[in-house]
């Protein structure tokens, strides 16, 4: 025995990505404690964009190499691997930019003491008056490099760390808006108690995998399912538990609940790191845990995550029609879409791995410039979400209102956008895999989605703008880039959908050692 | 037969794409620069038009030069290509379509200079000018392509600049009304045309002319006659004949010159053009012929029957079209030689026609634009230039001795009568009868219009001459319509022998060709005759108590009656129909859908509580469920 501890043989370019995020997030820790508080935000913001573009170099060199599996068995940079993490950065680069953005709002969106009490004196004070806090941008680091960490986990344990890593920064930043901060906080409470519930859950499905394959790594546990001689209740109820935790992140019915609170509360740039950037982490980890450690269970799975999803589908759709809360609208859409997400999950199959990838970066675009839009139509009381006072936009702010339009219409999946592409790749998947029930009940679920969407575009246009219909601000150089790249990316990527769909496939499938 | 082929064009040919491009080029200045082109824009309209005329003067007498005449093809890009589904955009410059561009162009100058002086004081003049140079671009496109589907687009390009011509006044109802009945009556014709291209496809994959025409012997005989009565269809509602006539003399409401380019001389022939071009699908079906043959001899009587009891100039002169382009119908479905005979009559046509459409625009142009020919008498004195011109077409029309119509319209008569057996009698009768109803309401026009009484109305006291602007185009058609025919009877034939072959099997007709002439001259003479002893001295101002038959043409043999029983009562039935199973049914199914998602949106909504317990709870129940549903599964 030798009782030497043996120190895992790293390969640090294959890592580098995730370490130079994790590194800038400590530098900025470092930073709020040196730095004057007067250019704390300059160095910050140019800090976190240096370190994702230096990431996403680094991604993008690690692309032209072999698969690696590194860490010992821990993480497995690998194509759909590097994808995955390029897409969390550049969407993390874009929703940076709107976390960034100063000029709307006197010291941004955040507030600078989340901890002085809400609706108190001091509260509207340091409201009114100080800037904002500036350990969001460590806070959104370490987020993102957990996601890194997280869709390149090849073992259970990893994989679960890596959830908490990313977890932990989002709860935190859910609580920080300058706004409305008493829902804010409610947000973050709700989604850190309930995150933890899941989490546990996601724990227990670990023990028992574990007391099944004796392993935790996802090649490990294939082998266990072909030639195990244990009990398979093991297997089948350790494998419902990790796919809870997972389904709980995704954001599919009926672990969604905490949802519409969450996207409503938080401050609206994170709700949109959330939903662009979660969700790839969330079914990037999803589509390693299926297509490698258990697609030899792909029947049961179709059967029972099938129903999820078509009820995710469809309660999402459904609750979605009767939304007045723009947040919350987006939020069940947001859930709608992790219902046709499964699709690619469950179809088990190189079509559905490079339709769901494709998807994830068509959403991720088209939600960021949905929120940019979001967080550009406000009055002095902050953004006016609900429903009502987007009436007669077009009239007040025709460009916005166009841009905006357009964005709906891609997310109902209209040709020329980018969602009807990635619609149609999710669709074209699962048929292939012969879940056509899961298609079809896609499509009743995007019919009943457009009622929605369409309902915005005719109140923004067909209503005469009320007294209480806000002016669009001007967006600062910031939001107008995100929303430029979120609006051009669903336009290129519904037009000429060819490049993104042959760097989807040329990543070929998750390697399994 | 041969296979066809045709060669690259190159060299100087190799820019005949210039000739659509060129008006289409002006189009596009005319109706995009707007006011601002309002002072210069007519004159941008008549040089665009005259260029191509000269650009198609000198590709004419290259492809001439040309020791291989059969044609010259250029490619210009891909148009659709998905599968084995292609379709290559392309030109072809042949015999055939050298003598319509001619024609499209020649006579094209011609009136787009009269129209200048026509439309002088209407403010919408340069819009006018862009349409009609619109109309021509699509029409060279039609005669200009190289396979079906370009045909297809320059085919719904006049028709388009049809509808905006003929309702070019659309604060007027009658001209707006006028140009939807155009387009509706079109859209039949161009069903069927497109039925046809998509028989194309189907059976031999391509819409390329040589390929079609040399597949087309693979073809069983039923496609083919499927196929050739489709492409007839499309023709007769392009060239108002059989049973899709209704259309043409109501598109007389749009401005004069555009009833003399599109309405008589180019568009409305463009179904002969189809058929002239599709002459290997034809040929190779004699029941498709014959049926040409018949709808043309039917038409070009109805033509005549109508055209006799009408009083409005423009009218009876859109009678007349119907009437002549039966004849060449005739022509093209008696097919060999006889197509070199209908195109002859096609061009002496577009001469005379176009030359009596504008000397009919002068006439109003001088009395107030009054066009009931009742009102009318005696302008001889007034307007010397107009009368002889339009004279000279007149005579032309109805086959006068040495005038172009002798020429063109006789040897169509006998050539009917070299048909087989009893419809040699048939449709030889039916011309020949044509001919001498020709002479008598063509005769009656020019009578009532520059001889016996004047009838004018009293606000009238000199009636003017146009301006010469509108004189020289008339003078230059008339020398046309004079000179054409003989010229033409003898070099067309050689000059479409590329297309139609020089060996003809010839049939004797039934009688000698001078018993034929003969017989046609005494119709024609009796006819005119007849006409001017009856209208020599004038006519009743108002409509007079008449004859059954009389009656009957007057209401245009009660072909719109028909129309409005048999297709558009139902049609408005039908459409009512639906509306009621719309409303009632369909909508009531969505509303109610609407109303169940709306209303099962509402109850979900109870249970988002905001609690966080339920929320725990709800996680928990759809964990328990999960797992359940696992095992339920794996072991159930």
């Amino acid at each position: 025995m030798n009782d030497k501890l043996q120190l895992p043989n790293l390969d640090y370019a294959a890592l580098s990505p995730m370490l130079i995020l994790f590194g800038v997030a400590c530098i900025g820790v470092l930073v709020e404690g040196f730095v004057p508080r007067r250019i704390r935000h300059g160095v910050q913001l140019s800090l976190s964009l240096l370190g994702l573009v230096a990431a996403l170099v680094m991604v993008i060199r690690q692309g032209s190499k072999d698969d690696v599996v590194t860490a010992q068995t821990a993480v497995a940079i690998d194509g759909p691997g590097l994808f995955l993490s390029a897409a969390i950065i550049v969407l993390g680069i874009v929703s940076l930019l709107l976390i960034g953005e100063r000029s709307l709002e006197t010291g941004g969106a955040f507030v600078a003491q989340a901890a002085v009490t809400a609706n108190t004196d001091a509260d509207r004070d340091q409201a009114a008056r100080t800037t904002g806090a500036t350990e969001v941008f460590p806070l959104t680091m370490f987020a993102l490099a957990g996601m890194l960490l997280f869709c390149t986990a090849n073992d259970l344990l990893v994989m679960f760390v890596a959830l908490e890593v990313f977890s932990l920064p989002l709860y935190l930043l859910c609580a920080l808006a300058r706004r409305r901060r008493l829902l804010s906080q409610e947000a973050a409470l709700k989604y850190f108690l309930l995150g933890s519930f899941a989490s546990a859950f996601f724990l227990f499905g670990i023990a028992l995998i574990y007391g099944y394959a004796g392993q935790v790594d996802f090649k490990a546990i294939d082998t266990a399912i072909q030639n195990s001689a244990n009990d398979d209740i093991l297997l089948y109820v350790g494998l419902a538990m990790l796919a809870i935790g997972l389904l709980f992140k995704a954001a599919a019915v009926p672990f969604h609940v905490w949802t519409p609170d969450v996207y409503q509360g938080a401050p609206t740039p994170v709700t949109a790191l959330m939903a662009a950037c979660t969700k790839v982490a969330a079914f990037g980890g999803l589509l390693r845990l299926v297509y490698v450690g258990f697609h030899r269970t792909e029947w049961e799975l179709q059967q029972v995550l099938g129903t999820v999803a078509v009820i995710t589908m469809l309660v999402g759709a459904i609750l979605a029609v009767t939304q007045t809360d723009i947040k919350r609208l987006l939020a069940y859409s947001s859930i709608a879409n992790a219902g046709y997400l499964l699709l690619g999950v469950l179809s088990v199959s190189e079509r559905g791995l490079s339709s769901s990838m494709f998807y994830l970066v068509a959403y991720g675009f088209t939600v960021l410039a949905a929120f940019a839009v979001v967080t550009l139509v406000r009055d002095a009381d902050g953004e006016a979400t609900h429903l009502s006072r987007w009436a007669g936009l077009g009239r007040r702010s025709p460009l916005y209102a166009s841009l905006f339009t357009f964005i709906l219409l891609a997310f109902a999946g209209l040709p020329l956008t980018s969602g009807f592409t990635a619609k149609f790749g999710i669709f074209a998947a699962a048929i292939d895999a012969g879940q056509t029930w899961l298609v079809i009940a896609g499509v009743v679920s995007s019919a009943i989605l457009a009622f929605p969407y369409l309902r915005v575009v005719v109140m923004m246009w067909l209503s005469e703008p009320g007294e209480t219909t806000p002016a669009v601000s001007i967006p600062g150089a910031m939001t107008a880039a995100a929303l430029v790249i979120g609006t051009v990316a669903t336009l290129v990527l519904g037009v000429a959908p060819s490049v993104l769909i042959e760097a989807t496939e040329h990543a070929g499938i998750f390697v399994s050692k | 037969m041969e296979p066809i082929a045709y060669t690259a064009a190159n060299g100087w040919l190799g820019t005949f794409w210039l000739l659509p491009a060129i008006p289409l080029a002006s189009a596009a200045v005319l109706l995009l620069l707007g006011k601002r082109a309002d002072r210069w824009g007519h004159w941008l309209g008549v040089l665009s038009v005259a260029t191509s005329f000269v650009l198609g003067l000198t590709y004419f007498f290259t492809l001439r030069g040309l020791e291989n005449r059969s044609g010259v093809e250029l490619k210009l890009w891909d148009y659709i290509g998905v599968g084995d589904f292609k379709v290559d955009l392309g030109l072809l410059f042949d015999p055939l379509s050298a003598m319509f561009v001619l024609l499209i162009t020649g006579v094209g100058s011609l009136i787009h200079l009269y129209a200048v002086g026509y439309m002088d004081h209407d403010p919408g003049r340069r819009k006018f000018f862009g349409y009609f140079n619109l109309f021509v671009a699509a029409m060279l496109l039609l005669v200009l392509g190289n396979n079906y589907v370009m045909l297809y687009f320059g085919w719904e390009g006049v028709g388009l600049a049809s509808y905006l011509l003929i309702s070019f006044w659309y604060l007027k109802p009658s001209a707006a009304t006028a140009g939807k009945k155009a387009f509706l009556m079109n859209r039949v014709g161009d069903a069927g045309f497109a039925i046809a291209i998509f028989m194309m496809f189907a059976y031999l994959g391509t819409v390329d002319y040589a390929e079609v025409f040399n597949g087309v012997h693979k073809l069983s005989s039923g496609v083919v006659l499927v196929m050739a009565l489709l492409l007839l269809l499309g023709a007769a509602g392009k060239s108002g004949q059989f049973p899709l006539q209704a259309w043409l003399p109501d598109a007389m409401e749009g401005p004069t010159p555009v009833s003399a380019l599109i309405h008589a001389a180019t568009m409305v022939t463009a179904g002969v053009y189809l058929i002239a071009r599709s002459h290997p699908i034809f040929d190779a079906n004699s029941t498709a012929q014959t049926v040409v043959v018949a709808v043309g001899a039917l038409t070009l009587l109805m033509g005549c029957i109508i055209g006799a009891a009408k009083d409005d100039i423009k009218r009876v002169l859109a009678w007349s079209t119907v009437s002549q382009i039966g004849y060449m119908f005739l022509g093209v479905g008696l097919g060999g030689a006889a197509y070199a005979l209908a195109l002859i009559h096609l061009l002496a046509h577009g001469f005379f026609k176009a030359g009596m459409f504008l000397g009919a625009g002068s006439v109003m142009h001088g009395m107030h634009d009054q066009v009931d020919i009742r009102r009318f008498g005696g302008l001889w004195k007034y307007m010397k230039i107009t009368w002889v011109t339009f004279g000279l077409g007149w005579l032309a029309i109805i086959g006068f001795p040495g005038l172009s119509g002798f020429f063109s319209k006789e040897p169509i008569i006998v050539a009917a009568f070299e048909r087989e057996g009893w419809t040699a009698w048939l449709f030889g009768g039916a011309a020949l009868l044509g001919a001498g109803l020709t002479a008598f309401y063509m005769t009656r026009l020019f009578w009532l219009t520059f001889h016996g009484p004047e009838r004018w109305t009293d606000d009238i006291r000199h009636p003017h001459e146009s301006p010469k602007i509108m004189t020289i185009p008339l003078i230059l058609l008339a020398l046309g319509s004079v000179g054409a025919g003989y010229l033409l009877s003898t070099s067309v034939p050689e000059w479409l022998t590329p297309v139609y072959g020089s060996e003809h099997t010839e049939h004797e007709p039934v009688m000698s060709h001078t018993v034929i002439t003969i017989l046609s001259l005494v119709m024609t003479f009796a006819g005119a005759g007849l006409a001017i002893a009856l209208f020599n001295k004038g006519t009743a101002l108002a409509e007079q108590p008449a004859g059954p038959l009389v009656v009957a043409a007057r209401k245009n043999l009660y072909t719109d009656s028909f129309n409005e029983a048999v297709f558009e009562a139902p049609g408005r039935y039908l459409t009512r129909a639906l509306v009621y199973i719309d409303n009632r049914g369909i909508d009531g199914l969505v509303n109610g859908l609407a109303a169940g998602v709306g209303g099962g949106s509402g109850r979900l909504r109870r249970a988002q509580t905001g609690f966080v317990r339920s929320y725990a709870l709800s996680i928990l129940g759809g964990a328990v469920l999960v797992v359940a549903a696992m095992l339920a599964v794996t072991f159930g």
